[in-house]
């Protein structure tokens, strides 16, 4: 026993590749420990009822038909920027300035919404914002790319700057508009509702709801069935790959961040013009961030995109009406996001790695004796 | 086995300490279940309130708020819903159109960012009423539903001003300072009217009583952030400011002032725990009246105050007990003789004779009364010798940059 080196309890060991549905039972798995986690921490912390917990979480998001069309739109948002992101980051090219294309997007739609409306009919006007939103969230994420593909510069680090350049510019405007407001904009075009996304069916958010399905359904068959998106792919395995077989790979970066800022802009039209009909410095809510967990969880496929963004918002909702309901502060919310994240990354490392204990080794030596 | 066992044994412990955290459940989790079961007063409406509160607890501002809407609602024996949180954004209508969809007849607001927002839920439930404090636009929107209200907390902040100025007269007689050395460091929000009012009353109420005191502003770009209050603190502290007071709703500026061993004037709430050995007393506004007043509103079928504003006589301008350990010796007395001037109408805050702008007496002052988003100036709010604050609409519209006050910057967040 004594001549004996200590073996460690365990030892990590890679995976081969786990049928999906093993993917997804772990996955499940650690969703549920962070529940328990959850609900433990806010048991010991706030000495509330850990069931009363998920009771007031599952509420806050299905509560009621309304709070299902709220979530169904921030579903919606989230899926729209992560989507944008995405086939940036089947390139390996980490556009992390997604917050930035969104705000800048938003602040086009503004300026068209604010400046043109007197001038154009409602359904130009919305068309001109969508337009205008869409080319400037584009250049935004193709500075970058330019740099990427010319010389080579590092395109996380760009494009997170981009991101605070972005929020000056959005800062500066409101403060340019309104010098005696307090940081606010206000609704733009309260009065004639002009440049505001029309409700179908009554429903406010409907319509961009339905925009963004399309979006999902397009950019999957973009990546999945184009010429482009095989490019992407080929880029991302390996540039001299791309290369080498002929794909002019300066050409697909910029492409195809072009297309992610593209997108972006996108989301920040459908926020100024079908949601908030307005834009602060926060407008894009972290959702640039958020976006690369959705994409990466779903290894980067739109159709699991919907469902990573869904159990996100859901959770992001749920923490926060925990927080509201029980009279706990914001920062518990944003624990109880932590935990959950933290399981939900976590998780990922148990699908690619095992964990194996040594001791049945040692045992196995034990019975030699 | 033996590490094997110590894991499962430290698991158990876990696990049995949450169980243990889950025994003392008081049922008083979520909000709704406040209702008391008193039966309501023959045939009036049963009154159900929703608010709305930008931040929670920790930040001053909204703390008045809670507290106020906590103390009416229980007064009043009705339900109520609180919600925390609640951005400047789509986020408030839909927090609104949540509260009407759970039975609340009442819904209000409590930040001035969150008014747009209101109007358009007031537009689409036109039913329920909704009332929004700091907020500008009922007077001109004509909407039935939708009332602002405020309080002539200028009157306020000149009390606590004096508090300041005796604090400063104190420290000048004990030769600590030079009279010249009398100079007030303000952290701001923003370089808005509400602000510039708070500041600019306080001020002309240390400058009653101390003829040579001076102010220096500098400005977080932000309702709260801690960070940013107390590095505000601290640079006007380093200006050699030798008492600060601040418009911003975290602790940041009182722990700072704590820290350095200088006085504090605080506003909406005392900060006496923050700083016991510089806090000197508080300004505040009491929702409560106005709360009770809404209740009572629509118990008893009537109309609310498009634009309402609270006194010093409906209980809505209140100061805080002050800090005797950190207060100049005569303050109570000093206040209270200006409160009763106040009351009586024999003093006013924004007397014109007391401040100049540019070197010169303000004869005529066309104020943004009518909110518009050019601020366009449209009402002359000075005659018979003063500055009319609070009275052709309920929240501030003093935004005059007087003489003896210094913007250190602008800041737009």
């Amino acid at each position: 026993m004594n001549k004996k080196t200590r073996s460690p309890l365990f030892h990590i060991a890679k995976r081969s590749t786990l049928p999906w549905y093993r993917a997804w039972a772990i996955r499940g798995g650690a969703l549920i420990l962070a529940l328990l986690v959850c609900a433990g921490v806010t048991a010991l912390l706030t000495g509330q009822n850990a069931l009363l917990l998920y009771v007031t979480m599952f509420k806050g998001s299905f509560g009621s038909a309304r709070k299902i069309w709220v979530l169904l739109q921030n579903i919606a948002m989230l899926l729209c920027v992560s989507l944008a992101v995405t086939p940036a980051f089947k390139m390996r090219c980490w556009n992390l300035g997604g917050e930035g294309q969104v705000l800048v997007g938003g602040l086009a739609s503004v300026l068209v919404m604010t400046l043109l409306s007197p001038y154009l009919p409602n359904w130009l006007l919305i068309l001109a914002m969508l337009a205008a939103s869409v080319l400037v969230g584009a250049v935004w994420a193709g500075i970058p790319a330019i740099f990427k593909a010319q010389w080579n510069t590092n395109e996380t680090l760009f494009t997170l700057m981009m991101n605070y350049v972005a929020t000056q510019l959005v800062a500066f405007y409101i403060a340019y508009r309104f010098p005696k407001g307090t940081g606010t904009m206000g609704v733009i075009n309260g009065d004639t509702r002009a440049g505001w996304m029309p409700y179908l069916f009554g429903q406010q958010y409907l319509l961009n709801i339905l925009i963004v399905a399309l979006v999902t359904a397009l950019l999957y068959a973009y990546l999945r069935y184009s010429k482009h998106g095989y490019e992407i792919a080929v880029v991302g395995e390996s540039e001299r790959t791309a290369r080498y077989v002929g794909i002019k790979v300066k050409r697909v970066i910029v492409r195809t961040m072009l297309l992610s800022g593209a997108i972006c802009g996108l989301a920040g039209f459908l926020l100024v013009s079908g949601t908030d009909h307005s834009l602060s410095t926060t407008s894009a809510g972290g959702r640039g961030f958020t976006a690369v967990m959705v994409s990466w969880l779903a290894k980067f496929n739109p159709i699991w995109m919907i469902f990573t963004s869904f159990l996100l918002v859901f959770l992001g909702k749920g923490a926060s009406e925990i927080a509201s309901q029980f009279r706990l502060n914001e920062s518990f919310g944003d624990i109880l996001t932590g935990i959950i994240l933290f399981f939900i990354i976590g998780s990922e490392f148990f699908i690619q790695y095992k964990i194996m204990l040594t001791k049945s080794a040692e045992k196995e030596e034990k019975a030699h004796d | 086995m033996k590490k094997i066992i110590a894991l499962l044994l430290a698991l158990v412990m876990v696990f049995a300490l949450a169980a243990c955290g889950e025994k003392p459940v008081e049922n008083n989790a979520p909000a709704e279940n406040n209702a008391p079961a008193e039966a309501p007063a023959e045939n009036a409406v049963t009154v159900k309130v929703g608010f709305i509160f930008l931040h929670d607890e920790n930040s001053t501002y909204d703390l008045n708020f809670i507290k106020a809407a906590e103390e009416a609602c229980k007064a009043a024996g009705i339900e109520y819903i609180l919600k925390t949180n609640v951005p400047e954004g789509q986020e408030c209508y839909d927090a609104a159109a949540e509260l009407v969809d759970e039975g609340c007849n009442i819904v209000f607001a409590d930040s001035f960012g969150h008014e747009d927002y209101m109007i358009q839920a007031a537009k689409d439930f036109p039913n329920v009423q909704f009332c929004h404090a700091t907020g500008t636009k009922a007077h001109t929107e004509n909407i039935a539903n939708y009332h602002n209200a405020f309080a002539s907390i200028y009157e306020g902040r000149y009390l606590a001003g004096i508090a300041a100025g005796m604090k400063l007269n104190q420290m000048i007689e004990e030769g600590k300072i030079s009279a010249e050395e009398a100079k007030i460091g303000y952290v701001g929000a923003f370089t808005y009217a509400e602000v510039i009012s708070g500041y600019t009353s306080f001020f002309l109420g240390a400058r009653s009583v101390c003829p040579s005191a001076t102010m220096e502003v500098t400005f977080t770009g932000s309702w709260y952030d801690q960070a940013l209050e107390t590095e505000g603190a601290q640079k006007l502290i380093d200006r050699n400011c030798v008492l600060i007071s601040q418009h911003a709703d975290s602790l940041g500026a009182p722990s700072a002032c704590e820290a350095a061993g200088v006085p504090n004037v605080s506003y909406n709430g005392s900060t006496e725990e923050a700083g016991p050995n510089t806090y000197i007393v508080a300004s505040r506004i009491n929702w409560a009246p106005y709360f009770s007043y809404i209740i009572d509103c629509v118990k008893n079928g009537q109309a609310i105050d498009t634009d309402w504003t609270g006194t010093f006589a409906t209980g809505s301008v209140e100061l805080f007990p002050l800090n005797e350990k950190v207060a100049a010796p005569g303050t109570q007395e000093a206040i209270d003789a200006a409160k009763a001037a106040l009351e009586a109408g024999t003093l006013h805050v924004f007397a014109t004779d007391t401040f100049t702008k540019d070197g010169a007496e303000l004869t005529e002052y066309l104020a943004d009364v009518d909110t518009d988003d050019a601020f366009t100036p449209d009402t002359n709010v000075v005659s018979d010798g003063y500055f009319h604050e609070s009275e052709n609409r309920s929240a501030p519209y003093f935004d005059v940059q007087i003489d003896g006050i210094e913007l250190l910057d602008v800041n737009f967040g």
